[in-house]
This record gives structure tokens, sequence and C-alpha cells, in this order.
């Protein structure tokens, strides 16, 4: 685990490194730039999908939508960072603690 | 929050400045709770959520990290999506060189704070590089403080419950990608927004559609292809890109 914690941080500290090291052409091509600012939203897409959906291989509806359902109405209504993550999982454990679902 | 437009004096715009580094670190700070709360109960410990906030200290690729780590997903599957995430930290820093101008020996500590709040408020400012320095550093160190303060009260507090899932731990997680997700689908022009909503569903659904067929965390990384092809497509009509 630590090897990994530490070449991972290595890593991701590089890629920020990079930036300030390398000669600028080699970024600043147009068609990386793109790429770039596109990865994060397939990627976080995918997690929360992945995250809300999967028991390792399998596919199950539980309490985690529930929570997530309530994230969206807190984003929508702006709620603060602290305020989305707490009121998903309080609901979460709420309607496990009744035993409504999973 | 728009800019001053000039004639304002110089003190109370670096005051202004400050403030709102402050803030924005106590909202992410905030954040870190949960990060420290999820890491410990991904299974790492105090010491290895610490370091990751100390010296990865990029919020989405820490999230990501002991995310797959959770879910089984192994080391280097890990590794590769938390880089993955990090990568537009490289564009940062390739917009941000210019900007701040930084000296060849503050270069590592600069590349350090490198994150996306400090990036917008050093851009927000780049109209005078004296303002642009102060927001860049006022607001990553703001964030470093409160991020790795939040970190170790945040696990601290999850490994002193005996079963961190009965609070609903594992659905903070995807609530938390959401939130980091939020700002890029509402942040844009309508069409832009629009194109974003629609890369994010269709990662989703091939993540989803993968989960059955491949080892956990694997389907993430595929969904990056996603990234690749809606670039490839929309290479023509994509606006120009500001900075550089």
């Amino acid at each position: 685990m630590w090897a990994s914690i530490l070449i991972a941080s290595f890593g991701t500290y590089a890629e920020k490194l990079l930036g300030y090291l390398l000669p600028h052409h080699m970024l600043e091509r147009e068609s990386i730039r793109r790429m770039t600012s596109l990865l994060p939203v397939s990627l976080l897409a995918a997690l929360v999908a992945v995250q809300t959906f999967a028991v390792d291989q399998a596919l199950a509806i539980d309490a985690r939508l529930l929570g997530l359902g309530v994230a969206v109405v807190a984003l929508l209504l702006r709620a603060p960072f602290l305020v989305v993550i707490i009121a998903a999982a309080a609901s979460t454990a709420i309607v496990r603690y009744l035993g409504w679902l999973p | 929050m728009a800019r001053k437009s000039g004639g304002g004096d110089a003190g109370s715009d670096t005051r202004s400045i400050d403030r709102n580094a402050l803030g924005i670190g106590i909202a992410t700070g905030a954040y870190a709770l949960s990060f420290g709360a999820i890491s410990v109960a991904s299974g790492l410990s105090v010491l290895q959520t610490q370091t990751l906030s100390l010296f990865m200290f990029t919020g989405a690729s820490q999230f990501a990290f002991v995310g797959v780590i959770g879910a089984g997903g192994g080391a280097i599957i890990a590794i590769v999506t938390a880089m993955l995430l990090g990568a537009r930290n490289s564009l940062y820093a390739l917009s941000l060189g210019p900007v701040l101008t930084p000296k060849r020996k503050i270069i590592p500590v600069t590349a350090l704070l490198t994150i996306d709040e400090s990036t917008a408020m050093a851009l927000r400012y780049d109209q005078s590089k004296k303002e642009s320095r102060r927001a860049f550093f006022a607001t990553g160190l703001s964030v470093y403080v409160f991020w790795n303060i939040g970190t170790l009260f945040g696990s601290l507090g999850a490994s002193a419950l005996s079963d961190p899932g009965i609070l609903g731990l594992d659905a903070a997680i995807p609530a938390g990608f959401l939130a980091l997700l939020w700002p890029r689908l509402t942040g844009g022009s309508r069409g832009d927004n629009q194109k974003m909503w629609a890369l994010a569903i269709t990662s989703a659904a091939v993540a989803m559609v993968l989960i059955p067929f491949l080892r956990p965390g694997l389907p993430v990384l595929f969904s990056a292809l996603v990234a690749v092809v809606a670039s490839l497509m929309w290479g023509k009509t994509s606006r120009p890109i500001e900075g550089a």
C-alpha cells in the first residue's frame, strides 16, 4: 500500500511540475488541451456511476442511490460541499437504519 | 465574482484576495473532512491518508485513488486513475507559468500548490502579476493548510468508529465525485454544458456496462476512452482555449 501511495503522489506531483518545466509547445497542442479538459468529466461521471451501483463486479440498487439523489437535490440548491456529502451519507444511513433499503 | 475594475487602492484589493483565499480554504477544508473519513473507510491508515493530502494534494485524484483501493481495484489501477485525473494540473501549470513566472527555486512549491482553486484565483487576477501571484499563493496555502487539517480530523474521526459503513460513508463517495463533477456540467455556456452532460452520461453508461466484465477500477479507466473520442469528434467545433 505504501509503495502505491508514494508512486501515485510522486506521479501526480510530477504532472504539476511538468507544466512549469517542459517547453511550452509540448503541451500546448489544441488536441491535448481539449482531451485533458474532457478527461475529468468522463472519469468523475464514471466514478459516480460505479461507486453508486457496483458491488464488486455486480450491479445493485441500494441505499447509495437514494444518497446520490439527495446529493443532486443539494447541488441544485447550491449547497456547499460538506452539506452535499453529509446529506447523502445521512439519508443513506437513515434508510438503512429503518430497514427500507440495504 | 467579477474582478474589480481599476481605480481601487492596492491595499483593499489585497485584502479582498486574502479574504477570498481564506473562504476557499475553509470550504475545501470541510470537504477534506469527508476525504479523510472515506480514505480510512477504504482501508488506508491515518498516516497513509495524510501522506496523500500532504504530497498528492489534488482532491479528485485523492478521492479516486482511495475509491479504487476501497473497491478492490488494486494499486496499479488506482495510480493510473489518479494520474489521469491529475493530468489537468499540467495544463494549469502551463497556463500559470507566464503569469506567475516563478523563480527556479520556488517552482517545487509552486507546483505543489497548483490545483483547481489556486489556478482559478490566479487567472482571475491575471491583469496584474503582483495580484495574480498573491491570489495564487494565498489560495494555494490556505487550501493546503485547511485541506490537511480537515483530512486529519476526518481520518481520526472515522478511525474511532467501529464500522464507518454505518454512517453511510459509502454513499458519501459518489456524492463527493458528483460534487467535483457538478461545476464542470453547469459552469459553461448552455451549449458547452449540454456537451458535458452528454459526455458524462455516456461515460457513466460505458462504465456501468463494463462492471460485470472487468475487475473493479478498470471500467472507470475505460470510460476515459469516451473523453478521447469526444475530443476528436468535437475537435473542429470547440471554442479557442484561453490562456496560452
